[in-house]
């Protein structure tokens, strides 16, 4: 919680001005049993009306000031409550958003998910009500003892007495519930994931007449949930009956104290009515402050969520804003090399994943020259998708080096960096809103005519075109009213508008027909500044024409080369394209 | 008009109303055990002052004070107290109960309902949305129900008691309290009113952030591979902003209430204190019966403060209620009729007869589609990207109901049939992989549960996935996390395949089922296909052509239309539009 507490710091004036404010209040009610007792003993005692009507009347008067301090107060309040909130879940965003692949696959999206938003309201809550109550209740408490002092000293020892031991208890339950809180959002966690599941999932489940178990997995989860609910419950109840046994314990205790104290002469009739009324005072204020544990405890176990994905470092420091230093240096090292220097070259490169036993990727060693085309090919798991990952630094080599035209690409500010490379993933990905906005996450202010020369490349503007709507078409989520190829093609599209210098195709065809695919590949290659592309595929025919084919065998090059070259030497990659490519010509023939 | 709007809210929040009742219903027993325990906790917290103010009656001066008579009472006090604080708990553990399991069961209620949601709604909303209805509004109703319990009981207990114990000490004080309280409920309303709208407003910009957090975190490595990092949190921002902003209103006018009921009470306290201190005057009320007479103003006047504050929680807590119960009283899909065929062992033969389909009334898709499918028969269906391919696959497994037309399994309309039995004859690969959270057996075994493990090996090894599998940490134990975790595409397309390899069906459906496996891979696995379809009648969306041309039926699509029928050559010899896709092959 410490450490997410800057973000309360834009709102420092509020947050000092709102408890204060509070206090105010507070020590305006604390007047009200002298009122009372001064009215009792002087008013009634002596019979004197104008007299209470003088005192009654202070009474509204002391209820109006606090009116306007509390109102005051709850103002402060809830702004520093609600702009830390949006300070920190700002904050977090951001944070998630730097997070590199790596932690993304440990981190988990759903956890993330909850976090960001029932954890976040939880700790607004929890800071609106600290800000509000925190202060107010010790001090009324300790307020409370103060005048409890004035009337009299030997009966105030009776407050030094029980404050600390109802402190003690409050402590003791808000130290038991926290990580019993912690617990409670971790089940949630689980619900929440199984929901996300059920729904992603809907066709395969069903399909496989899942129904009534997943219920029944759900139902395991929930009851999981509930129990340690009702658990917690059980303790932060216990709050309220023990200070309440505490406090009237010590009344008793203060009523024959008071007995003694007026026998002996020391203290009138109406001191022993504003003692108990004190600790009258003390009860009512505890009782709020009971009711504040619970949330304060539930926001602390969510803060200390938040805190735990803030911890997760971003492997690379140097992330988006490089040293300026560094980012001049690496364009004087650009400049000298870039004549010369390949385009991508690996030099050693290994890369093992975080928590995984093997490498996944063992020594590559390759070399590509400007405007040429990449083709790799290799078995399921053989890395081909890892060996393009680590070109715009999704992840990081573990041993090696990757050379972008000579420079350690570790070297380049990552905004550069996936400036120069446009990458299309396996996983066609949209995003709600229209065609056109989709498309311009390549190049913001691309124009009409630049979208659709992407489109044409990309082989969609065919169907694009159909949308009565053109570029304005709308997408729903995740892209969910397009069809496979459809989705696969416009994010190919996104990827060329870019215009970039390296350009990553990760199997990103494999919804496209034959015909479509060839005239994909066709289209790139006829760009104006054709980019350096690499395209990873299943199928012989889509590398087979590439300048350089990468033939890839559980992490390991096994053969590289042109077509020519490789059916000539490498049998891993000529049982590949005879598997494919002799089957569909002996048809062919045979038509 | 805005009159019957306001009219049909209200209409609305009863209706929640009752539903949550409902649902409170089987938990009777505890709700009167929890009223019971308010009662007596209430009726013994009232005592107390009463007993106080007898004791302080008995300290008057020096000389007169009564020590026997106060320790007698101060005996009772610790009695009572003791007593008070056993039944607190108690009510704080029923409530507890009671609300930790009526939540429970509408969550189950809604997840149940996700099941059983034609895929129709699915598809056509965010899965953030409803994951914050099943969540988030859940959580809201809970604690808004839990405080509902707690206060509104007491509450009202609390004014009842107070009510007869101030009657029974002095009418006219009691009367100038009764009269001057309802200040503070009015207050209360007239804020809460105001403040409801800027509830919703709060709740709304809720769901929307959290939907744009669901889909920009959910695809964080699209963003990062754009390098659009910045923008999306600009637009983050803008949400963010605005939440703000409303939250700040919703917030802060809602806090209003606490000061300005206080305010009434403090009010109605110096009343009282000043009807008091003129009857004590006048001699007709001790000091004592004052004291007490003070302490009960404050304590009748505290459930309203405290009421008040559980009405806006409590509308919180409906609206939320609500969109559970909208998801939850959603239509589910037609269910299956009770005469319905469930145990029918496909043959294989399928047949379609005038099937007309869309999923938009005015656009039409499918139309008037016949096609007959003997036992055995493997059938593919081709056509450029986006032609509806998969639309057949939603109609086959009756994900979507046809429109018009009939689809029939060994002559029996499966509408006829239960969706379990119709589903359990086929075996489904489709092309955007699925796994659960789970482990790699689980995954395998999801179509058969039962199965050995020599059985999953078997199946795992027919389609080469035991290769890599066996080379993950755990081997077949290895926990894998939602979404296949860090599996490759293939990988978990080999897992998807194996689900099916397992429980080998009479009739299969393929989608793409190995466009993310290489084609050595893929070519092992055809032969395992080859013998898993063997007898079997299946239906393959596919673009190779090397896999296509064996097909004994070629659908070809366009524009959701069928095309061309026919087998390959038939097809090739007609020289249509698959002549011209499968010429294109070669053309680079």
């Amino acid at each position: 919680m410490r450490k997410l507490l800057i973000y309360l710091k834009d709102y420092t004036k509020e947050s000092i001005l709102a408890p204060l404010f509070k206090m105010l209040e507070a020590i305006l009610e604390l007047f009200v049993p002298l009122v009372v007792a001064y009215m009792i003993d002087w008013g009634i005692g002596y019979e004197n009306k104008t007299l209470v009507m003088q005192l009654v009347l202070a009474l509204v008067g002391l209820a109006a000031v606090g009116l306007i301090c509390s109102i005051t107060a709850q103002y402060f309040a809830a702004k520093a409550a609600v702009g830390f909130a949006t300070n920190l879940r700002q904050a977090l965003f951001h944070h998630i958003q730097n997070l590199s692949f790596t932690e993304m696959d440990t981190a988990g999206t759903s956890t993330l998910i909850t976090r960001m938003t029932s954890d976040m309201n939880q700790v607004q809550s929890g800071v609106n009500m600290t800000l509000r109550l925190f202060l107010r209740s010790p001090f009324i408490v300790f307020g409370a003892m103060i005048m409890a002092f004035t009337v009299d000293v030997k009966a105030a020892m009776i407050f030094v007495v029980t404050i600390p031991v109802l402190f003690v208890v409050v402590f003791a339950i808000i130290l038991i519930s926290i990580p019993l809180y912690k617990k409670v959002q971790a089940s949630l966690d689980a619900v929440l994931g199984a929901t996300r599941e059920n729904l992603t999932g809907a066709r395969v489940i069903r399909a496989f007449n899942k129904e009534e178990e997943e219920q029944e997995n759900f139902r395991a989860k929930n009851d999981v949930l509930t129990r340690i609910q009702k658990f917690v419950g059980k303790f932060s109840g216990l709050m309220n009956p023990v200070t309440y046994i505490i406090i009237n314990g010590a009344t008793v205790i203060l009523i024959w104290t008071g007995a003694l104290r007026v026998e002996s002469g020391a203290l009138t009739q109406g001191a022993v009515v504003a003692l108990v009324n004190y600790m009258a005072q003390i009860l009512v204020e505890l009782i709020k402050f009971a009711n504040l544990v619970v949330t304060m405890t539930k926001a602390l176990a969510c803060a200390n969520r938040i805190e735990s994905v803030f911890e997760i470092e971003p492997t690379k420091v140097l992330t988006r804003q490089q040293t300026a230093a560094a980012a001049k240096d690496t364009a004087a090292k650009m400049a000298e090399q870039n004549e010369h220097a390949p385009v991508v070259e690996f030099r050693d490169v290994c890369l093992t994943y975080k928590n995984a036993g093997a490498e996944s990727l063992t020594n590559l060693n390759f070399r590509v020259n400007r405007g040429q085309t990449v083709g790799i090919i290799g078995g399921t798991g053989s890395g081909k998708s890892s060996l393009v990952n680590l070109i715009p630094r999704f992840y990081r080599a573990t041993k090696g080096q990757v050379l972008l035209e000579g420079v350690d690409i570790d070297d380049y500010p990552l905004d550069t960096l996936r400036d120069m490379v446009g990458v299309v993933l396996q996983k066609a990905i949209l995003f709600k809103g229209t065609i056109r906005e989709n498309l311009q996450w390549g190049r913001e202010n691309a124009t009409d005519e630049e979208l659709m020369e992407a489109l044409t490349i990309a082989q969609a503007k065919e169907f694009v075109d159909k949308k009565e709507e053109g570029l304005d078409a709308f997408v729903d989520q995740g892209g969910k009213n397009l069809s496979g190829g459809q989705k696969q093609r416009l994010t190919i599209a996104r990827a060329v508008i870019k215009k970039p210098e390296i350009l990553i195709l990760d199997d990103s065809a494999s919804a496209l027909d034959f015909a479509t695919d060839a005239r994909l590949r066709r289209a790139i290659r006829d760009m104006e500044d054709a980019p350096t592309v690499f395209i990873v595929s299943q199928r012989a025919a889509t590398v087979q024409f590439a300048d350089l084919i990468l033939v890839l065998d559980d992490g390991c090059i096994a053969g590289s080369g042109t077509h020519e070259e490789l059916m000539a030497s490498c049998e891993v990659y000529r049982e590949i394209y005879n598997s494919q490519i002799h089957a569909a010509k002996g048809v062919a023939a045979h038509a | 008009m805005p009159n019957t709007k306001k009219a049909k809210n209200r209409a609305d929040r009863k209706d929640t109303l009752k539903k949550v009742l409902q649902r409170i219903k089987p938990y009777w027993p505890l709700v009167t055990l929890s009223i019971l325990a308010a009662l007596v906790t209430v009726a013994a917290t009232l005592y107390v002052p009463v007993l106080i103010g007898n004791a302080v009656d008995r300290i008057l001066e020096p000389g007169k004070v009564d020590f026997t008579a106060i320790w007698r009472i101060l005996t009772q006090i610790g009695v009572v107290v003791l007593i008070t604080a056993f039944f607190q708990w108690v009510m704080n553990i029923s409530n507890n109960r009671i609300t930790y399991h009526v939540v429970r069961d509408m969550r189950q209620e809604a997840f149940d309902k996700i099941e059983i949601l034609p895929l129709k709604f699915i598809d056509a909303h965010s899965y953030g949305e409803i994951v914050s209805r099943v969540i988030a509004d859940v959580d809201i109703f809970a604690d808004g129900l839990l405080m509902g319990f707690t206060q509104l009981f007491t509450g009202l207990i609390t004014i009842a008691g107070t009510l007869v114990i101030m009657l029974t000490v002095n009418v006219t004080i009691t009367l100038v309290v009764v009269c001057i309280t309802p200040l503070s409920l009015f207050v209360a309303s007239f804020i809460a009113k105001r403040t409801f709208s800027m509830f919703k407003v709060q709740s709304e910009t809720r769901g929307e952030q959290t939907a744009f957090i669901d889909e920009m975190i959910g695809n964080q490595k699209v963003v990062q591979a754009f390098g659009q990092e910045e923008k999306v949190e600009e637009r983050f921002c803008e949400i963010n902003d605005r939440l703000q902003e409303c939250s700040l209103q919703a917030v802060f006018y809602s806090s209003l209430v606490n000061p300005s009921t206080r305010f009434v009470n403090s009010v109605v306290y110096a009343g009282v204190g000043l009807a008091g201190a003129l009857a004590a005057i006048g001699g007709t009320l001790s000091v004592g019966q004052l004291t007490c007479l003070l302490s009960y103003a404050t304590q009748y006047t505290k459930p309203f403060n405290e009421i008040s504050g559980v009405v806006t929680e409590l509308q919180n807590a409906l609206a939320c209620a609500n969109r559970i119960f909208e998801l939850i009283e959603e239509e589910p899909q037609i269910p299956d009729a009770p005469d319905a065929v469930h145990d029918l062992q496909a043959d294989g033969s399928v047949e379609l007869e005038h099937v007309y389909f869309s999923y938009v009334p005015d656009r039409k898709l499918i139309e008037d589609f016949n096609l007959e499918v003997k036992p055995g028969q493997r059938i593919a269906i081709v056509g450029p990207t986006g032609c509806g391919k998969t639309t057949i696959i939603n109609l086959l497994m009756r994900f979507y109901d046809v429109n018009k037309g009939t689809i029939a399994v060994n002559d029996t309309d499966i509408r006829h049939m239960t969706r379990h039995n119709l589903r359990e004859n086929y075996g489904m690969v489709l092309q955007e992989t699925w796994l659960k959270a789970g482990t790699i057996r689980d995954n395998i075994t999801m179509g058969k549960p039962g199965a050995t493990d020599e059985e999953v090996l078997e199946a795992a090894k027919a389609t080469h996935a035991h290769s890599f599998i066996k080379r993950l940490p755990q081997g077949y134990d290895t926990f894998i996390a939602e979404d296949g975790g860090s599996l490759s595409q293939g990988q978990k397309q080999l897992l998807c395949i194996t689900r099916v390899m397992l429980c080998k069906p009479p009739m299969l459906i393929l989608d793409e089922a190995t466009s993310s496996i290489d084609t050595r891979t893929e070519l092992h696995i055809q032969n395992a296909f080859a013998r898993l379809m063997e007898g079997r009648t299946s239906f393959i969306v596919a673009h190779r052509l090397s896999t296509i041309q064996e097909a004994d039926k070629i659908l070809v699509m366009r524009d959701g239309n069928i095309m061309e029928q026919g087998n390959h050559e038939e097809l090739l010899q007609a020289n249509g539009f698959y002549a011209e896709l499968y010429n294109s092959q070669f053309a680079i």
